[in-house]
């Protein structure tokens, strides 16, 4: 057969599989040759389920033919990230605290992609409990970005990104909490989406900022990010936060019109320590919507640099608190020799935990001690409010913000770790769309002059996914048209 | 002891609620189960998993709050208390601290003195209980059930208001009588499903400050309460009179010592990081809500009391006792409806009930006999199918186990002999036995009656009326 | 560095958060965790005497489970992770005096 599976889209491929020119386990298989093959150069799976998977695609192959499944994602094998609970197969967070650890039910979010007829291939690698912006801080080593091995992928989802344009899976889903789905997916050049907050179910996403945590795809293009937004969305009602909403058909704003569109540029992200190339790649495509009808204007988002301490303190209180659970008692990680109870977590959790997760449990531990709370803690809940009103404001105006997803592209393996604060500061594009619960889209806008892929990034205001996905995928069909 | 002292008490009551599921969780909380058999991914702090809240669990702490005259928080949150410890399976409790439902309430009580006295209801909130530890003999270690894990509770935090372990019993009381009056517990403390922590500090008699308070736990029953009261206030004194001061802390009682000793540790820093938890959404009741809570309360002792007096000719000391138990008040208002005259059920609850309640130790919320079976027994001497002495009989194996007494008096041959042959025959040889006494009734002497009544019915067994059996003596003499 | 952070309360917060560090692992907690203090102290710099802190983005409120059993016996499940398990329970150390 002449066509390549493994470069496919999910909507290429389903459409192929429902033709007869391949079927899901054929289709399987040559995705698990490709990770066969490409994996370890790049180790962007903690868990591959060979057998898993190739029984999956029979059963969804019989489904298809039966006229049971039909949609975009029928028959496509997809990578999970690891801090999404999969029944019967291994989650470890990327944390030797849960090397071992078997979750007993499947996660909302992935039994909806089952529903649509996913083949899952196996867990992807990522930053320890999602806490890092270059998948290093895996205890299972760092994955590498397919673009350029020397290069890390981002993160904290830098193994989905980096499966997806390494074509070791058709597409995956990833978590985003302060950027660690926009953040790689721009890193690897592929098409990353965090939606609005509430809007795909948590439950079975192994918490890490609860307030700020969304699980959202990663793509090859935005037609892709449409149809498994569409596919992840739903009204879960074991998970309190989940909001219900009537619009998730995305695959309706496939269109190529922004006609009349108005899209606001901050100047706070473009200033310093924005690098060249990528304030170039940016502006270029706010040109590309322009051309094609939008009006695009430069404003003053303000309180731009508020949000990476507030995120911080948030963040890191919340997974102090989410974390104790990680005791050895239940589940994972016990040390071998201990003198009593409190020395068992002590030991257990010390030796469990990576240095970046200790260091923000740590730090959220502080903030919420007694005599700090005030300080710390609630000061970070008001400047969140202040910068949800500067973005409400912001929305009176706009229908979306453009700007870059990260100052940089993606950094040398190895040149990160060292200062946690300078890598912090690289979420300060992607950060504030979390605190304010927003969507957000990476989407591939050309490369540097190393050949690294750079990527633009469009928010919305709170249940607007439709809106970036018409604008993205318009800028997307830009080379078509020229 | 040259001073006087005055003893001051605050308490925090844990009140176990009565839903059929879990707080958070689909769970069952029925008791008994095999450990572990109640738990499902949240309950056991599994990674993932999310808590989603009990509507039931809010309606009864709400119901609770109003009627102890709490105002009702409108705007409520959950709040997170981190501590590490093995029941808690995610070392946090999911709790209220910021927003709690219920705030600035009390109850009244009558004191030791006769007069009555309000104490103050600072706050009620809702949480999770945790599950158990079982201590292991053999191999030196402890080990986790979570069936408890994740069963509501309502804390009700009171002021210091109480001066005495009387007045603290009293104030127990009536929360417990509340509460089982609106159906949100049992409120047993001898089974945990209500706790009482003592908070006591002690001052000079006439001081306006308070006192260093030390906090007691783990006392299970009104008698534990009571002496760990005295204990520990005798305690206070002593220190303060030795010129030592008392330590803020918490003191586990021990009840076999009669005697208390501090719970500290050095990894225990009590410091809980409270939080508003991110999982839970905040709680916003409505006018409507509480008007529908409001519209379901039931009535309560007061209500009930003046409509005994008005409805039912009893005595006020029985309607006192009656509806001082939601659960007799229950059965006497059944037995009632079925038929049976009020005084006499109120006379089986005053008698016999109360008398194996006590002897037996029952609560009134485990009495096993139904009030279909008390009218029963009722009608059968109302229609002196037996008499007073088999009813009693009876009665403790209904109270034991719930027999049907027509049945029971049936297969057990008790019912008054109706056979006027048998009796007959039965008089005829108690006066051939006894030639002395029937001598003597000849003589005039009326007193010889009561002896051959007693004869035959001792010959019948107990199964004869005595008027029956008085009647055909006379004729038969 | 404006907020330094002592012995004592970096083995404060080990406790609350049963942490054990190094000698070594201490002295960097120290140095990160007044770096990042010293970082977030910038909030600071904002009035936010009016503003209500905001835990949760929308106004969901609300959300609420029937008191229905929807779970039955799942005890083998939940062991099937456990470090260490004995009749059904899980075991740990002795945390009886």
């Amino acid at each position: 057969m002449n066509m390549n599976i493994v470069e496919m889209t999910a909507t290429q491929l389903s459409a192929a599989i429902r033709a007869g020119e391949t079927t899901a386990t054929e289709a399987t298989e040559a995705v698990l040759a490709q990770i066969e093959k490409e994996d370890k150069k790049y180790n962007c799976y903690v868990t591959v389920d060979r057998d898993g998977a190739l029984a999956q695609a029979a059963v969804v192959q019989k489904k298809i033919e039966d006229g049971e499944l039909s949609g975009p994602l029928a028959g496509v094998p997809v990578a999970v990230k690891d801090n999404i609970c999969t029944e019967g197969l291994l989650t470890t967070c990327s944390s030797k605290i849960l090397h071992n650890f078997v979750p007993t039910y499947t996660a909302e979010a992935v039994k909806n992609l089952q529903k649509a007829g996913a083949v899952i291939l196996g867990k992807t690698n990522m930053d320890e409990f999602a806490m890092g912006s270059t998948t290093e801080t895996s205890a299972y080593g760092p994955t590498k970005n397919p673009r350029n091995p020397e290069h890390v992928p981002g993160g904290s989802s830098g193994g989905s990104a980096a499966a997806v344009a390494a074509c070791e899976c058709i597409y995956a889903i990833g978590s985003d909490t302060g950027g660690s789905i926009r953040q790689p997916a721009s890193y690897c050049g592929v098409v990353g989406m965090k939606p609005t907050y509430g809007t795909v179910s948590r439950y079975g996403l192994i918490a890490y900022g609860s307030s700020l945590d969304q699980i959202g795809p990663l793509t090859k293009d935005v037609t892709d990010c449409a149809a498994v937004l569409t596919a992840l969305a739903s009204h879960d009602t074991k998970d309190s936060t989940s909001v219900s909403r009537d619009d998730t058909d995305f695959m309706t704003a496939l269109t190529e019109d922004v006609e009349g569109m108005r899209i606001g540029i901050p100047n706070d992200y473009l200033g310093e320590g924005l690098d060249d190339g990528v304030r170039t790649a940016v502006l270029q495509a706010a040109a590309v919507l322009e051309d094609k009808g939008a009006v695009v204007e430069r404003f003053d988002l303000s309180l731009v640099e508020y949000a990476i301490p507030a995120y911080y303190t948030i963040a890191a209180a919340e997974a102090s608190s989410n974390l104790e659970r990680f005791d050895g008692i239940k589940y994972g990680y016990r040390t071998e020799e201990y003198a009593g109870l409190h020395n068992m977590y002590k030991k257990s959790r010390s030796e469990g935990f990576g240095e970046e997760v200790k260091r923000r449990i740590m730090l959220g531990s502080f903030v919420l001690s007694s005599g700090y709370y005030d300080a710390y803690y609630l000061k970070a809940l008001k400047v969140k409010a202040l910068i949800k009103k500067a973005f409400d404001k912001a929305f009176s105006k706009y229908d979306l913000i453009l700007g870059p997803v990260a100052p940089t592209t993606a950094p040398k393996l190895g040149e990160s770790l060292g200062d946690p604060i300078q890598m912090y500061l690289g979420d300060i594009y992607t950060i504030a769309v979390n605190l304010a619960g927003l969507p957000g889209i990476s989407v591939p806008c050309g490369e540097d002059s190393g050949g690294l892929p750079i990527g633009l990034q469009l928010i919305g205001d709170c249940f607007q996914e439709k809106k970036l996905i018409r604008a993205a995928y318009t800028y997307e069909q830009r080379e078509k048209k020229f | 002891m040259s001073k006087q002292y005055e003893t001051v008490i605050g308490l925090e009551v844990h009140v176990e609620l009565a839903t059929k599921t879990k707080i958070f969780c689909g769970c069952s909380t029925a008791f008994g189960a095999a450990p572990n058999t109640q738990t499902c991914p949240v309950c056991t702090g599994m990674p993932g998993s999310l808590p989603v809240l009990n509507r039931q669990v809010l309606e009864y702490a709400i119901a609770v709050g109003l009627a102890t005259n709490c105002d009702i928080t409108r705007y409520a949150k959950f709040d997170r208390k981190n501590y590490f410890y093995p029941d808690n399976p995610q070392n946090y409790q999911i709790s209220q601290l910021y927003l709690p439902i219920c705030r600035n309430g009390g109850v009244e009580i009558e004191t030791q003195q006769g007069g009555k006295k309000i104490v103050g209801i600072h706050e009620i909130h809702m949480e999770e209980d945790a599950g158990k530890l079982i201590h292991d003999e053999w191999e030196d270690c402890s080990l986790v059930d979570y069936n408890r894990s994740g069963v509501p509770l309502i804390e009700i935090v009171s002021e210091p208001d109480m001066r005495s372990a009387g007045e603290v019993i009293a104030y127990l009381e009536k929360l417990r009588q509340v509460i089982q009056y609106l159906g949100a517990s049992d409120c047993k403390l001898q089974e945990g499903s209500m706790r009482a922590d003592v908070n006591l500090s002690v001052r000079e008699a006439g001081a306006e400050t308070f006192g260093t308070r030390t906090e007691m736990k783990n006392l299970n029953s009104f008698k534990a309460i009571t002496r760990a009261i005295e204990a520990e206030t005798e305690r206070q004194i002593d220190l303060i009179e030795a010129g030592e001061s008392v330590v803020q802390e918490t003191r586990r009682w021990d009840d076999a010592k009669g005697e208390s000793y501090a719970m500290r540790s050095k990894e225990d820093a009590q410091d809980y990081r409270y939080f508003p938890d991110p999982d839970l959404t905040p709680i916003s009741v409505s006018e409507k809500m509480l008007e529908e809570i409001r519209a379901r309360q039931p009535e309560f002792r007061t209500e009930k009391m003046a409509r005994y007096r008005e409805e039912f000719e009893i005595p006020d000391y029985d309607i006192e006792i009656i509806t001082g138990e939601k659960p007799l008040a229950d059965l006497f208002e059944a037995a009632v409806a079925l038929g049976a005259q009020p005084k006499k059920v109120s006379n089986w609850i005053m008698g016999e009930t109360l008398r194996l309640m006590k002897e037996r130790e029952v609560d009134a919320s485990d009495l096993c006999f139904s009030p279909e079976n008390l009218a029963k027994l009722i009608a059968l001497t109302d229609s002196k199918q037996i008499n007073s002495s088999v009813a009693k009989e009876v009665f403790e194996v209904m109270f034991a186990e719930n027999v049907d007494p027509e049945q029971y008096v049936e297969e057990k041959g008790l019912k008054i002999a109706g056979d006027e042959g048998a009796l007959r025959k039965t008089i005829e040889e108690v006066i051939a036995a006894n030639p002395q006494s029937v001598e003597d009734y000849r003589n005039g002497k009326e007193k010889a009656i009561g002896f051959l009544v007693g004869q035959t019915m001792k010959a019948m067994k107990g199964k004869a009326d005595p008027g029956a059996v008085n009647k055909m003596l006379r004729e038969l003499l | 560095m404006s907020n330094m952070i002592n012995d004592e309360t970096i083995e404060y917060v080990g406790i609350l958060a049963k942490l054990e560090l190094s000698v070594e692992e201490k002295e960097q907690a120290k140095a990160d965790m007044g770096r990042m203090l010293d970082y977030i102290d910038k909030l600071g710099e904002l009035d936010t005497a009016d503003v209500e802190p905001m835990s949760h983005v929308f106004q969901v409120e609300n959300v609420f489970r029937e008191d229905v059993v929807t779970n039955g016996d799942e005890r083998e499940r939940l062991l099937i992770n456990a470090p260490q398990e004995k009749d059904g329970m899980f075991v740990v150390p002795r945390t009886f005096e």
